[in-house]
């Protein structure tokens, strides 16, 4: 009964908030269904019988922050394993190629073993170990059917099939005909069960491939990792998701078997579900496919808390490319009392042309082509950034980006914004959110991440609740206690022509 | 006997029970699952009406969600501009909204609707540009208003012309920065022609030409009902709506067509075409031409091609290239299509820098796979099947059927294309798909352009032809163009 008023004074003040009729938001959320499987595992389901589709979004509460020591890379690589099979899928004789799988990873433990020597390597050994390895790998790759995953999903009329991995989490989705809900269940919970690591070092290579065109190759992507090794240094926010060359030249499938058995455990994940299906017949499917998978505590996440900065730092990068700004200072979590003020203050310095910094580096000072701070750089989950970044017009400088951006922070320290902005930020968020319900795969996606966040997808509507409740009071104090001269940590771009260069400032990444 | 027989009946009935509830309840391996047919559905189908001064309206109410976002097309668009102003409609799709109207500057709409949550847009396409809102359907009339005066008394105004500008300058600046982005603009030099519009690249020299006036003159060339397609979808009643639409753009007098310009297609010259960028260690390959337009009759069976050879995960491109070799993360591709005008062909792959000339011959090799090993009867099952069985989510959303009517409507197809692509997929054959590979993909007319750092290459490009390199320095701009400090 309690809940029964709870949730009714919630939805009384969602409708005093938005511009919509009350039985609008409570027809909302009588389309949702939640269901937690004895082993763990969540699955929130909103009904949606407009076409016969569905979309879903599986959330692993696991990224690279939990790659072990030596191991970068390794959460990102596990993503890349999820759709390799599994002893039903992607092989023509499972029987035949485990062992040979096995033998893969024994002759790789044994040129590791070789490979690392600091002293008294053998380069003869060396090499043949390294041929040992390498058929061990061809004889495997016999009996793989290749991308037999991928091929099952798009010839079933799956389109959009994805994931992706960040410091945070790991995410897989695609959407579906509405018919297929079986198919889906069966292959989903496939893989969360018995992935195979099979092509694994195939796999690998291919990372490596994705590293130089995210971040060797990339002058952004090259900023964004100095600048974050910069940013933190105790806490694992400092290491790039995509992983180190070495890293991801040295683990191997056992590694990500480890790693995989340890944290892709159902009570780690959560699942969104939106579309065509009815869920008094779909929750036993997925009890039945999903049900397979055993019982696990969420593993328990031992992380370092980020110390306060107490300095000034600063990353620049003498760079063939063209000029870019950057500056984070340190925020709280998500679960802070005060993140949605940190929204607040985004949203007044840069959401759309009435936006504080457009008007103030764009139109007004003409000296950059764009300009926006935003939250959540390179998580939530942990301590993180709060951060600004500019791109200079031809002809100006950083330091005009700093400068601006100063004039931008002691503002909000010494002023009151006004009552506009601040209604702007209430109403912009609001209407942001109905938006947001529009697609299958966008809505999915929101219930499972408030689900795993909040433990209540309903947080999703609640959150207008503590917009509403934000103040000048609050953007003023909180801009005081983050915008701090020994909170900052700067990374730049500053243009160094090729020529004056000779040979890359990335790594030459070997296999 | 009474009591024997119920038992026994009830026995058989629970064993009938049993077997009804076991039978689904088991855990079926994947290729055993039988699904049952989709449920029949009919995406709902906008409302077209044309007003006598030839505009073109397409209705289509939705009323899940408390909004209403419209669109108008309009003929004429980069494609148009001349030579020497190129950026000239990219301006104007900039500065037609920010420049304001006759009676309000552009800070004052976006301070009018941003404290509503809305939005009202222009934009610019190589054939066409566009205005659009975005609402929450109680602000629908007071935005539409604003619309209308938008679309009617544009003012340009100089001071966010000179911001646009500016802008334009920073792009150019910055467009050898990024992999993709100089990728992206040489194969389209490379395949239709420097000087081709669909080609052409904005300089400084060009985007300073541009004056307010030529936005003015743009405006008044182009901006007539019977250039427009316009389209709305949301919340509304759709009688009312369209009561209101013929209200407000039935007495707009008619203009000028505006007609595309007769442009010559000739094809890329074939052979080996060299980017250098020494801060990059890995390497990015284009094989270019032109590709046929959507209306060809070879447009099905190319489809169905372009999934068996480079499309999706399955495709032989990524599971020989990536998979198999571990070669690239980034490899695909296929023969492309134009609405009217030639289709970009792009068989496109990332490599490291001492696997170019290998990445090469990768693909080399999977060209002539394709001509010499037509699709088995698994592939063309399995791209047909990837086509007809994802075919629903063409159509999902009525915003989704709105917008292919009025690509249709735009570029004189048939209303009813997406049903006869339906049709077409169906009867592509494996003979079909070796034809028009041998057709479309042809090695000695490819252009084959390469990025990277070739003091890393290891095989030398030479090794395998002789090799054009593409200089791709930006022209300097004229002297006093920009701001204080500027070059």
């Amino acid at each position: 009964m309690k809940r029964c008023f709870a949730r009714f004074f919630g939805l009384l003040l969602l409708a005093a908030a938005l511009p919509l009729p009350a039985q609008d938001l409570s027809s909302y959320e009588k389309h949702v269904s939640v269901k937690t499987l004895p082993n763990g595992l969540t699955v929130v389901l909103w009904r949606r019988p407009e076409a016969p589709v569905f979309s879903f979004f599986t959330l692993v509460d696991t990224g690279s922050a939990q790659d072990p020591r030596n191991e970068t890379g390794l959460a990102h690589m596990m993503e890349h394993m999820a759709f390799k099979g599994t002893p039903d899928i992607g092989t023509t004789d499972y029987a035949a190629e485990k062992p040979a799988l096995e033998k893969v990873e024994q002759t790789y433990a044994a040129y590791e073993s070789e490979r690392v020597k600091r002293t008294g390597q053998d380069p003869q050994k060396l090499e043949q170990l390294k041929k040992e390895w390498q058929g061990a790998i061809a004889a495997a790759d016999k009996y793989v059917i290749k991308n037999q995953f991928g091929e099952i999903v798009e010839s079933h009329g799956g389109v959009g099939m994805n994931a992706f991995t960040n410091w945070d989490e790991t995410a897989y989705l695609y959407s579906m005909p509405s018919n297929e809900i079986e198919l889906w269940a069966a292959l989903e919970s496939g893989r969360m069960l018995h992935p195979v690591m099979r092509e694994f070092y195939k796999e690998r290579s291919v990372v490596m491939e994705e590293r130089r065109m995210r971040t060797d190759s990339n002058p952004t992507g090259r900023l964004f990792e100095q600048f974050l090794g910069t940013a933190f240094m105790a806490n694992p926010y400092h290491r790039p998701t995509i992983g180190y060359p070495s890293d991801l030249q040295s683990f191997s499938a056992t590694d990500a078997a480890d790693f995989f058995k340890r944290y892709y455990v159902p009570s780690n994940m959560v699942i969104g579900l939106v579309g065509d299906l009815d869920p008094d017949k779909v929750f036993p499917v997925i009890e039945r496919y999903f049900g397979q998978i055993p019982t696990a505590p969420k593993p328990v996440e031992s992380f370092t808390d980020e110390p306060p900065q107490n300095s000034v730092r600063q990353v620049t990068l003498h760079d063939p490319a063209q000029p870019i700004y950057l500056e984070g200072y340190h925020r709280p979590s998500y679960l802070a009392p005060d993140d949605v003020v940190y929204d607040a203050i985004t949203d007044i310095l840069s959401n759309g042309r009435t936006s504080r910094l457009y008007r103030s580096l764009v139109r007004d000072k003409k000296i950059a082509a764009a300009a926006a701070g935003f939250t959540g750089l390179p998580g939530i989950k942990y301590g993180h950034l709060f951060a600004f970044y500019a791109i200079p017009l031809p002809g100006h400088t950083n330091a005009e980006m700093q400068k601006a951006f100063r004039e931008e922070t002691e503002k909000l320290k010494t002023q009151d914004v006004t009552d506009e902005e601040l209604q702007m930020f209430k109403t912009r968020t609001k209407a942001d959110l109905i938006r947001g319900l529009a697609s299958n795969e966008g809505l999915a996606q929101q219930l499972a991440t408030y689900q795993m966040r909040y433990g209540d997808w309903r947080e999703l509507f609640r959150y207008l609740n503590r917009v509403d409740n934000v103040t000048k009071a609050d953007i003023r104090r909180v801009s005081n206690q983050v915008f701090t001269d020994n909170n900052r940590t700067v990374g730049v771009i500053e243009t160094q022509m090729a020529s004056a260069q000779p040979g890359a400032p990335a790594s030459k990444g070997g296999e | 006997m009474r009591t024997s027989q119920s038992r026994f009946v009830q026995a058989v009935f629970c064993l009938v029970l049993l077997a009804a509830v076991m039978s689904p309840a088991q855990i079926m391996p994947w290729n055993k699952i039988q699904a049952p047919p989709l449920p029949a559905f009919t995406p709902p189908q906008p409302t077209r009406v044309q007003l006598p001064n030839g505009m073109v309206i397409f209705l289509q109410p939705d009323h899940e969600l408390p909004l209403i976002s419209a669109t108008a097309r309009i003929r004429g668009g980069s494609v148009n501009e001349p030579a020497n102003k190129t950026g000239l409609a990219d301006l104007y799709g900039d500065v037609w909204r920010t420049g304001g109207t006759k009676t309000k500057t552009g800070d004052q709409m976006d301070d009018f609707l941003e404290a509503r949550a809305a939005k009202i847009e222009t934009d610019n396409q190589p054939d066409s540009t566009a205005i659009s809102l975005d609402c929450l359907k109680g602000d629908f009339d007071v935005v539409f208003e604003m619309f209308l005066d938008l679309l009617h008394n544009p003012e340009f105004r100089q001071d966010k012309l000179e911001l646009a500008q500016d802008q334009m300058y920073t792009g150019i600046a910055r467009r050898n920065d990024r992999v993709n982005t100089i990728v992206h603009r040489e194969s389209r030099i490379i395949a239709y022609g420097k000087d081709n519009p669909y080609a052409r690249v904005p300089e400084y020299t060009t985007v300073a030409a541009v004056t307010r006036q030529d936005l003015v003159n743009w405006h008044q060339q182009y901006v007539h009902p019977n250039n427009i397609i316009f389209g709305i979808t949301g919340d509304f009643d759709p009688k009312a709506m369209q009561a209101k639409l013929e209200q407000a753009f039935g007495s707009w007098p008619k203009g000028p067509e505006a007609k595309l310009p007769d442009v010559k297609f000739t094809d890329p010259k074939p052979g080996l075409y060299f980017i250098r960028k020494t801060d990059v260690n890995q390497s990015t390959i284009a094989m270019l031409d032109l590709g046929p337009e959507r209306s060809s009759p070879d447009y099905y069976a190319l489809t169905v091609m372009n999934e068996i050879f480079g499309g999706g995960f399955a495709s032989r491109l990524f599971s020989n290239i990536r998979s198999k070799m571990g070669l690239a993360y980034n490899v695909g591709g296929g023969v492309g299509f134009g609405w009217d005008r030639p289709g970009l062909t792009n068989i496109e792959m990332q490599t490291k820098s001492a696997s170019t000339v290998e990445g090469i011959q990768a693909l080399d090799k999977e060209i002539d796979n394709l001509h010499q090993n037509a699709a088995t009867p698994e592939e063309l099952k399995r791209a047909k099947d990837d086509i007809l069985n994802s075919f629903i989510f063409q159509f999902d959303t009525p915003e989704k059927v709105l917008h292919e009517k009025m690509g249709y409507e735009f570029y004189h197809y048939p209303l009813d294309f997406l049903e006869r692509y339906r049709a077409g997929v169906e009867k592509v054959t494996a003979d079909d798909v070796t034809r028009v590979a041998r057709k479309y993909i042809q090695k000695d007319r490819l252009a084959v352009l390469v990025l990277g750092s070739d003091e890393q290459f290891g095989t030398p490009l030479s090794s395998i032809g002789p090799v054009q390199n593409v200089d791709i320095a930006i022209p300097p701009p004229p002297a006093g163009l920009m701001g204080p400090g500027g070059e």
